[in-house]
């Protein structure tokens, strides 16, 4: 990065750090949080969208539908969120994999499950086996997003749902004398009006998904969790030109820095925003 | 070997009885079964002992967060703050760090041990996220139950004790209850970052992992995980709800409030 | 004359793989093992398993491109297929042999060693820490030995450090430099011999993969490069 950056071994206290802090590895790092804050971007209209889902699910008149809305919400709320971190990227890896194989190779005669392999036609790898190194990077990040939407669009559906419900029937039931139908009063009337129901249970939610982040690693995804633990680990001056020995603990206070200005921040904006929001209405919370 | 043997050998493995060698190959669904049910103890060892200390301390600092002075409510408020703020498992990772700092200056050495140091973090955490429940609860305690208790002569300690608790621990209970189910899943961190499995006695998660990394099949382990845990989580939802009855049990029907969603606080 | 033939048959073998799909090659590793494979300064897969696989990709005449992956879930990502070969110091037993296939070995089979903080640790009545899902761990339970297991090969090393654990029991290789930078670290003398040496793993189904790195991995036996490779690194004893 610097100049005098070439000999870091004769260096003073305060060079060696900053060529320190500017090394490649560090830049990465560096990126990971770009990394992470991009990823909860992306999540959380997301998980709000399978909340949605799951909420219109749950309130449906067609019963197997409602089941599954149910299902949906209960499940992944009753198990703890590590365990389907722990799976889903293989599982949802293999289940397009095997989707896009029937698709594109509908005369492929071989099994698909050889022994402990999974095999399909080169056509549905996901990505392209010839696919260069950042277009699989860009698809395991799809695949984190996604799982993240999963689990927390339950807890979001769980949310939407109760606030849909609290939505006042009076309100409903004047949309409907006004010869409104069902589906219109849903639009026009109870959409509109469970925002501000909702968003003490969303404001929290957006907390859990930030504080849920540190398990990005077990996706695959490389993350701040992950460099700060490659960075922190002991390195040994034959391998690098800035040895050192076990620093984790001081990149690990770091993050948790990291995540208190985070959750800190975000706490004030939500904040404001629910005064915002609770402007004429009917609630405690209305100024 | 039968189930029953699997179940004699395996049963309590996690606490260190029973077979020392965990199973090699030919793995049954039976032994999946058993030996994640085994480590569901720890699980549960965490989360009960958790949950009650857990609740003593989070009155106490709910009522600290409310008190009039400073230098009560500070303290009381940074620790919600911190815990609240910050995820569990960078909480566990830094937790270690410093109790093997404390081991090597020769204080509580047993900490670094995940029986006592992880149960340490878990408490402390569940004490933060509870005592912020339990202080909105105190906050909407109504008006009116205060005064009519000062009307009949009680003050300080009677009154907290006779009418605010009550209202207080009835207006939190659902939101208390969400709390403790979360408190349960976060058990399966322990083992996930910085405390060390002794002699291969680890939690459900330690042991779905172990077979996933032995079969390489996610698919059998982590599933049977899930339905243990949603099995505690149904369990803890009817435990729960039993005390919310009683709690409530003065109300008319209609304003019953049930263990059930509440949006404002949870996880 | 020899040479020739050796590359021809090389190219087919080559050829064959490539009409198989394999027109990039991509190596999953851990980068956190060195010497045997971690990042660099400026993040880059680096250590001996970088230079043997870039050789061992050029012999071969093979796109290859590196991948890291967590040392738990790298055999289940390499067989559903996230990358096609696995080249992490992974040593061959018959455990991982029955879900994966292995290359030839490219490092002799060598001892464990343990490492502690005083030469005189009794290992059967000590507690010893080990990387989970290592042939180290699974010999150490088996021995009834206490052992902790750590998630990283750094944990093992600073359980030890810190009184956690009496000893770790490791690779030699990754051990050797570490108790060489710190004077309170010895490697004992008591020796385990576990493992068939490290091998490139590969799916099942990919036996051609399989061929064309055997065959890359012999040439490099046989005109010493491996050899001076592992010098270089000093990873293991040399064949």
């Amino acid at each position: 990065m610097f100049e005098f950056c070439s000999d870091p071994a004769a260096l003073d206290t305060m060079r060696w750090f900053a060529c320190f802090f500017t090394t490649g590895k560090h830049q990465l790092f560096y990126w990971s949080f770009v990394t992470v804050l991009v990823l909860l971007a992306i999540t959380a209209p997301t998980a709000l969208a399978f909340g949605f889902g799951g909420a219109m699910a749950a309130r449906s008149p067609v019963a197997p539908l409602r089941w599954f809305g149910k299902g949906y919400i209960s499940v992944v709320r009753g198990v703890p969120d590590i365990a389907f971190f722990l799976f889903f990227v293989i599982a949802l890896d293999q289940g397009f994999e095997w989707l896009r194989h029937q698709a594109f190779c509908p005369d492929w005669t071989d099994a698909i499950r050889q022994g402990n392999d999974f095999i399909v036609c080169a056509e549905a790898k996901m990505p392209l086996s010839t696919a260069p190194q950042w277009v699989h990077e860009v698809y395991g990040f799809f695949l984190a997003v996604l799982t993240f939407a999963i689990v927390f669009g339950a807890f979001a559906a769980n949310v939407l749902y109760g606030a849909m419900n609290a939505v006042p029937l009076g309100q409903v039931e004047a949309a409907e004398a006004y010869g409104m139908t069902p589906r219109q009063a849903f639009w026009r009337i109870t959409v509109p009006q469970m925002w501000v129901y909702a968003l003490p249970g969303l404001s929290n939610l957006w907390m859990v998904l930030i504080k849920a982040t540190p398990l990005l690693f077990l996706l695959g995804v490389e993350d701040i969790v992950y460099w700060a633990r490659e960075l922190g680990a002991t390195v040994l001056p034959r391998f690098s030109d800035y040895p050192h020995g076990d620093w984790r603990l001081y990149y690990f206070l770091f993050l948790l820095v990291f995540y208190l200005a985070f959750t800190r921040v975000s706490e004030k904006v939500l904040a404001r925003i629910t005064v915002r929001l609770s402007r004429g209405q009917a609630t405690l919370g209305a100024t | 070997m039968s189930c029953w043997e699997t179940i004699q050998a395996y049963a309590f493995r996690s606490l260190g009885y029973g077979e020392r060698l965990l199973p090699r190959g030919d793995f049954t669904l039976c032994q999946h079964f058993t030996l994640i049910g085994s480590g569901l103890i720890w699980n549960i060892y965490f989360g009960l002992l958790a949950l009650i200390a857990g609740f003593l301390l989070a009155n106490v600092l709910a009522v600290g967060k409310a008190s009039p002075r400073a230098w009560i409510a500070k303290p009381a408020d940074w620790f919600i703050l911190v815990f609240r703020g910050s995820p569990l498992f960078i909480q566990f990772f830094l937790a270690y760090f410093i109790f093997l700092e404390l081991k090597n200056a020769g204080i509580l050495p047993w900490l670094t041990s995940a029986w006592s140091g992880a149960l340490v973090v878990l408490f402390l955490n569940t004490a933060a996220y509870s005592g912020e429940i339990f202080y909105g609860a105190l906050k909407s305690v109504p008006k009116g139950e205060v005064e009519a208790a000062d009307a009949y002569g009680m003050a300080g300690w009677t009154r907290f004790k006779r009418v605010i608790w009550p209202t207080q621990m009835r207006l939190a209970w659902p939101a208390y209850t969400n709390e403790a189910i979360f408190l349960f899943h976060a058990t399966t961190l322990v083992f996930l970052s910085g405390f060390p499995a002794q002699r291969q006695q680890g939690d459900a998660l330690y042991y779905a992992q172990y077979f996933a990394d032995k079969t390489f099949n996610p698919f059998v382990p982590y599933p049977i995980l899930a339905f243990y845990f949603v099995l505690v989580t149904l369990v803890l939802i009817f435990l729960m709800g039993l005390i919310n009855k009683r709690l409530n049990r003065h109300l008319p029907q209609a304003t019953r409030t049930r263990v059930r969603f509440r949006p404002v606080l949870m996880r | 004359m020899k040479l020739l033939t050796t590359t021809t048959a090389l190219a087919l073998v080559a050829g064959m793989a490539f009409a198989d799909g394999h027109s990039v090659v991509r190596l999953g590793t851990e980068g956190a093992y060195a010497p045997w494979n971690f990042l660099d300064d400026n993040g880059e897969v680096a250590g001996f398993e970088r230079e043997l696989g870039d050789e061992l990709c050029a012999r071969a005449e093979l796109t290859c491109e590196w991948v890291t992956n967590d040392w738990d879930s790298i055999i289940p990502n390499l067989v559903s297929g996230n990358y096609d070969a696995i080249i992490a110091g992974m040593s061959i037993t018959d455990e991982r042999d029955e879900v994966i296939d292995f290359t030839t070995n490219y490092t002799p089979p060598d001892p464990s060693n343990y490492m502690a903080l005083s030469a005189d640790v009794d290992i059967m009545g000590a507690v010893v820490a080990a990387q989970v899902n290592t042939i180290q761990a699974a010999f150490l339970a088996e021995k009834g030995i206490t052992v902790l297991e750590f998630a990283t090969p750094e944990d093992t090393v600073a359980a030890v450090k810190n009184g956690e654990a009496d000893a770790v029991l490791a690779d030699g290789s990754y051990l050797g430099p570490i108790a060489e930078a710190d004077a309170d670290l010895v490697i004992l003398e008591q020796t385990e011999s576990i493992g068939g040496g490290v091998g490139m793993g590969i799916r099942e189904s990919d036996g051609d993969l399989r061929e064309t790195f055997n065959a890359a991995i012999q040439s490099m036996k046989d005109d010493g490069s491996l050899n001076a490779l592992i010098t270089k690194w000093e990873v293991a004893s040399t064949f």
